[in-house]
């Protein structure tokens, strides 16, 4: 005794919407894999998670196998922004102005607990945790994180942007 | 060699007191020597007149820092220390002079050691130290609007005065 809604609709739409539905995931799917392994990531550098950084990013841990070695340095050629390191009140602008500068699609990564939560300051300069100012897609654990820990979240950020939709027109746009 | 220095440094500002070079009754007996450096503990009108001494008749050619310690309960409260470097005789000295909260002024180096510039406004951004001559005291480690002094012992460990607004869903603490 369920009552369903049966939509009613001229013969023929219901399958012309299937096929467009099924083409509409097949496209999010396949955009998504060509994005997964096209990061170009904008290394915002402030401390001593750098060396990991560069570590990471040189031969022996390569980030290229991921799509994600060439670093932009400019912010409107990057989609993932890497914040390695602390930063301060006094940084938090520029951070933002990178950030908005960014063009869609975009992710950001906290790189390091300093980036993630503050870390271990709790004093007037640093801000704890950059989710306060941007929003957070990935957050590395670590004083500074091992290799493989950036690796395992560049993996799980490749995750995370294959299963996303991907539409072709934005609200923006 | 360095305590040969030491003590005609000492004699020399002594003598410079008794003839009325620096203001009278105000230089205090000098502390000593710690760790290899000696200390000597000033009025704040007699600091000046000790480090020109120091530069140009010892030859401290380099200024090392200007600081200061907070002794919450203390009276006067603040100690402003300067720490000057001789590269003719290697040797170290510190001077350092009292200032109450009430008026927390000391002189200004600037005259003798351009270097003394950023860090008497550093000093001036942490412990709010007035340096009398030093004529920019903009924030030089803070940012302009940041209410306080954090170094100072009753400013709130947790306390923070964000530039940027937070996003939704994060309070400010403090």
């Amino acid at each position: 005794m369920d009552k369903r809604v049966i939509p009613i609709e001229p013969a023929g739409a219901t399958a012309k919407s299937a096929a467009f539905e099924y083409i509409s995931t097949r496209k999010d799917e396949l955009v998504g894999w060509a994005r997964k392994f096209s990061i170009f990531p904008y290394p915002f550098v402030t401390a001593c998670c750098a060396m990991e950084f560069m570590a990471v990013s040189s031969t022996p841990y390569d980030t290229d196998r991921f799509g994600a070695a060439l670093p932009r340095f400019s912010p409107r050629q990057s989609d993932l922004l890497m914040v390695v390191g602390t930063v301060t009140h006094k940084q938090a602008p520029i951070l933002l102005k990178v950030y908005e500068q960014m063009c869609e699609p975009k992710w950001v990564m906290a790189f390091g607990v300093c980036a993630t939560s503050g870390g271990f300051y709790q004093n007037y300069a640093a801000v704890p945790g950059i989710d306060r100012i941007v929003p957070v897609d990935i957050y590395i654990p670590g004083c500074p994180p091992r290799p493989e820990t950036v690796i395992d979240g560049i993996m799980k950020l490749q995750e995370k942007i294959a299963r996303e939709k991907h539409p072709i027109l934005t609200k923006d746009f | 060699m360095g305590a040969e220095v030491f003590d005609r440094i000492q004699s020399r500002l002594a003598k410079g007191e008794e003839e009325g070079q620096s203001p009278p009754g105000q230089a205090r007996a000098p502390a000593g020597v710690s760790h290899g450096i000696l200390v000597l503990d000033l009025a704040p009108g007699a600091v000046a007149g000790a480090a020109r001494v120091l530069k140009e008749e010892f030859g401290f050619d380099v200024f090392l820092d200007v600081t200061a310690v907070d002794w919450p309960g203390r009276e006067p409260r603040f100690e402003v220390v300067w720490h000057f470097y001789s590269t003719a005789h290697k040797v170290r000295v510190r001077l350092k002079a009292r200032v109450a909260e009430a008026s927390p002024a000391a002189p200004s180096l600037t005259p003798l050691y351009g270097s003394a510039a950023f860090m008497e406004r550093e000093c001036h951004d942490m412990y709010g130290i007035v340096f009398e001559g030093n004529a920019d005291l903009r924030p030089i480690l803070l940012y302009e609007g940041f209410v306080g002094h954090p170094l100072r012992k009753d400013y709130p460990k947790e306390r923070e005065q964000p530039l940027v607004p937070y996003r939704e869903g994060f309070e400010e603490r403090g």
